[in-house]
């Protein structure tokens, strides 16, 4: 109970921040001058994962190490999704947070990590308020959009974040024998069905990510009531990752000010090349419900 | 009172219901304009790297050090205290108000946080549990600053005037001690 307050407490510091992909030491520091709250490190970005079509593990964690060396902020890593053990190494290495992840292949399809077992925090991908629940009841300290990683399309991460908002709004007009049955159809505890409707918001910090490619994106995701933002592919995928980055973290900033955005978004060359949701061979999404 | 929550990144919202059971008016400061209106400013937790960045990109830097030379009370929580202290890891401070020196990170990563028990008799507080969260070391205080706090033999909670800084959490816990505090300072 006192990890978790600890543990929750340090995702309440990331808030109002973003949380950037890097592959490399160059690229922890770039992220780390252009603004970011933390990284997250892994060998290969969503896009690529996605394009490259093999499994996807845990990265090597003298390559995360190497990153941890390199910058002063927090730095995350990805695990597959129920892979305890690939969590244990992290956790013996030292990360700051893991990230229990879709983007990575899932290593058993019925069961998540026992987030409560761990020292160090969880975040995990959500994309209603049935996945974010049970991954709050599982232990996990912050919830993002799982969106859709690697695409540099945001109607993913836009569903997800509305569908979290529009049901817990729903509960507000539930009275306690409705309440418990909604309590049974997303098999969480009753307990943190009622702390949610009562709070009116997820109990956890609640981040944007999956499709996040531009300042205007971020800056959406704020404004739907996300409380910070990751970036994937979008840095290091663009034109010029260090501008990109930038400007990415300042429209989190003034996300409520539409005239400083235009000069945020102006001259920032290329965003990341954006794939249609039909193209797609493999839905991460859909992994770990 | 218009009490400033310094809105750049990080934990700044988590003191809006102190602040309203404290019936002050919570506003959020994100440029040089709203600093003029506060009449007192929370530095909060959060990434120091990332407020640092964006108060010197800001030209928050010389009107922040002028308000507090003046006298505007002002409180860093972790990052904030970091932000006020006249020197970090060794090198020159950001805003460089208070005459302290500190060490990023100095007690670990996050597997080190850690609740600490502590005594404040400033407070009246004997056994707070005081939440740090990859926290900063307060490893000397210069002259005139008065140590309220320690953790072991770290200073953790310090004044200097109307300047206060902790390198823990107070919003992260019910109680409201803290801000009704800086708000009588």
């Amino acid at each position: 109970m006192a990890r978790e307050k600890i543990n929750k407490g340090f995702a309440e510091m990331f808030k109002n921040g973003v949380i950037m992909d890097v592959t490399t030491p160059e690229q922890a520091r770039i992220a780390q001058e252009a603004g970011a709250c933390a990284v997250m490190a892994l060998e290969r970005v969503p896009a690529d994962i996605r394009k490259d079509g093999q499994v996807a593990r845990m990265s090597d964690p003298g390559m995360i190490q190497a990153i941890m060396d390199t910058v002063s902020i927090p730095v995350m890593a990805k695990v597959r999704i129920g892979h305890f053990m690939e969590a244990r190494i992290l956790e013996a290495l030292g990360v700051d947070f893991i990230d229990e992840s879709e983007v990575l292949t899932p290593a058993d399809e019925s069961r998540h990590v026992d987030k409560s077992q761990f020292k160090v925090p969880f975040v995990c991908g959500a994309r209603n308020l049935g996945e974010a629940l049970r991954r709050i009841d599982e232990g996990a300290v912050m919830v993002r959009t799982k969106g859709e990683a690697g695409t540099g399309n945001i109607v993913e991460a836009v569903r997800h974040m509305r569908a979290i908002n529009e049901e817990i709004a729903a509960l507000k007009g539930m009275d306690d024998h409705q309440l418990a049955h909604r309590a049974g159809e997303m098999r969480v505890s009753l307990d943190l069905v009622t702390k949610t409707r009562d709070l009116g918001r997820l109990s956890v910090v609640n981040f944007a990510a999956g499709g996040v490619a531009t300042p205007a994106d971020a800056a959406l995701m704020m404004a739907l009531g996300s409380d910070g933002v990751f970036v994937g592919s979008g840095v290091f995928k663009s034109e010029n990752p260090a501008q990109m980055a930038h400007a990415i973290v300042q429209a989190v900033i003034h996300y409520q000010d539409p005239a400083k955005l235009v000069e945020i978004s102006k001259n920032l060359g290329t965003a990341m090349i954006g794939l249609e949701n039909k193209v797609l061979e493999i839905k991460m999404a859909e992994r770990g419900v | 009172m218009r009490v400033g929550l310094l809105g750049l990144q990080g934990a700044f919202l988590d003191h809006i219901p102190h602040l309203e059971r404290c019936k002050v008016t919570p506003v959020v400061v994100r440029d040089v304009q709203s600093l003029a209106s506060i009449d007192r400013l929370i530095i909060p937790g959060g990434e120091s790297t990332v407020m640092a960045k964006f108060l010197r990109e800001f030209g928050m830097i010389e009107p922040l050090q002028e308000r507090i030379a003046s006298g505007m009370p002002v409180w860093g929580v972790c990052a904030g205290a970091i932000l006020l202290a006249g020197q970090i890891d060794g090198s020159r401070g950001i805003i460089d108000a208070l005459a302290i020196s500190v060490i990023r990170n100095a007690y670990g990563r996050q597997i080190a946080s850690d609740t600490h028990s502590i005594q404040i008799a400033l407070l009246g507080l004997k056994e707070y549990p005081a939440i740090f969260i990859r926290a900063p070391r307060i490893n000397c205080v210069g002259q005139g600053v008065t140590v309220h706090a320690s953790r072991d033999q770290d200073p953790v909670f310090v004044q200097k005037d109307r300047m206060l800084a902790s390198t823990f959490h107070p919003e992260l816990n019910a109680d409201d001690v803290f801000h009704r505090y800086f708000i009588s300072l």
